[in-house]
């Protein structure tokens, strides 16, 4: 599905990246431990998440994710928007919860990774 | 090519820098994707274990045409017992290292599964010294 589709799924917000959302992402990863993010070989991932902290775009970056969805009305800093912009990080927000947001994206066609 | 970087302990906000600046000089070095990402894995887990748990320290990497070889070396406390830190899911993290995202024990396991050789030299009120070795799968084109 597209970054486009995933914002209108979960009623999100696009914080940065706008220029990406025609973007297609086929896998989807829930997950606030990043160390368990840096465990996955596959590049082509939606990060959902509601770990709002720095750590969280430092682990997108090192991971080659270029997508992160923050759950839970997790507001991200704007030193992570600016962390994010600099490596083409697309950051949407959405007020659903982990669980609601990945069910919704789960049922549009969004894979796990395993 | 030589790089060196000091890593200061506690500083959360500024944890994964080097990892960062490394990322940036493998990939214009030409180094293929999946060489700078089983590597910079390895090196931001050990970073974040300099930033969580060390006295600080330096990391330091050597990038040639076949190889890439990383040392972390902290400045202490140790590590007691290695052979249990090596084992997944064993903790010693703070709460702020936990609220990092971090702290579950899956630091050390996760670099020695992106390394192809791993040495760990430490011990009890010891420096921590970490030896990675990584063979490039297609070579860095301009190391």
């Amino acid at each position: 599905m597209t970054l486009q589709e995933v914002v209108e799924v979960v009623d999100g917000t696009v914080l940065c990246g706008e220029e990406s959302l025609t973007r297609v992402v086929q896998l989807g990863f829930a997950s606030d431990l990043m160390s368990d993010v840096l465990t996955l070989l596959e590049d082509d991932i939606l990060l959902i998440t509601g770990l709002s902290n720095n750590q969280a775009i430092r682990t997108a970056e090192m991971s080659d994710i270029l997508q992160i969805l923050f759950v839970r009305n997790k507001k991200p800093t704007k030193t992570m928007v600016d962390l994010a912009k600099e490596h083409n990080i697309t950051i949407i927000t959405t007020p659903y919860s982990m669980f609601r947001a990945s069910g919704l994206l789960f049922s549009h066609g969004l894979k796990p990774v395993y | 090519m030589h790089v060196s970087y000091e890593v200061k302990a506690g500083d959360f906000s500024n944890a994964g820098n080097v990892s960062s600046t490394v990322k940036s000089l493998m990939k214009q070095l030409g180094i293929a994707p999946q060489d700078v990402k089983r590597i910079i894995v390895a090196l931001y887990e050990a970073e974040v274990n300099v930033v969580a748990h060390s006295y600080g320290g330096t990391i330091s990497c050597e990038i040639d045409p076949e190889t890439v070889d990383v040392v972390v070396a902290d400045t202490g406390p140790g590590i007691p017992n290695l052979d249990l830190a090596m084992t997944e899911g064993y903790s010693t993290a703070t709460p702020e290292v936990r609220e990092m995202g971090f702290g579950a024990g899956m630091g050390l396991s996760n670099i020695r599964k992106n390394a192809d050789t791993l040495t760990i030299d430490t011990g009890a009120n010891q420096p921590t010294n970490i030896y990675m070795h990584f063979s490039l799968v297609e070579g860095a084109h301009h190391a």
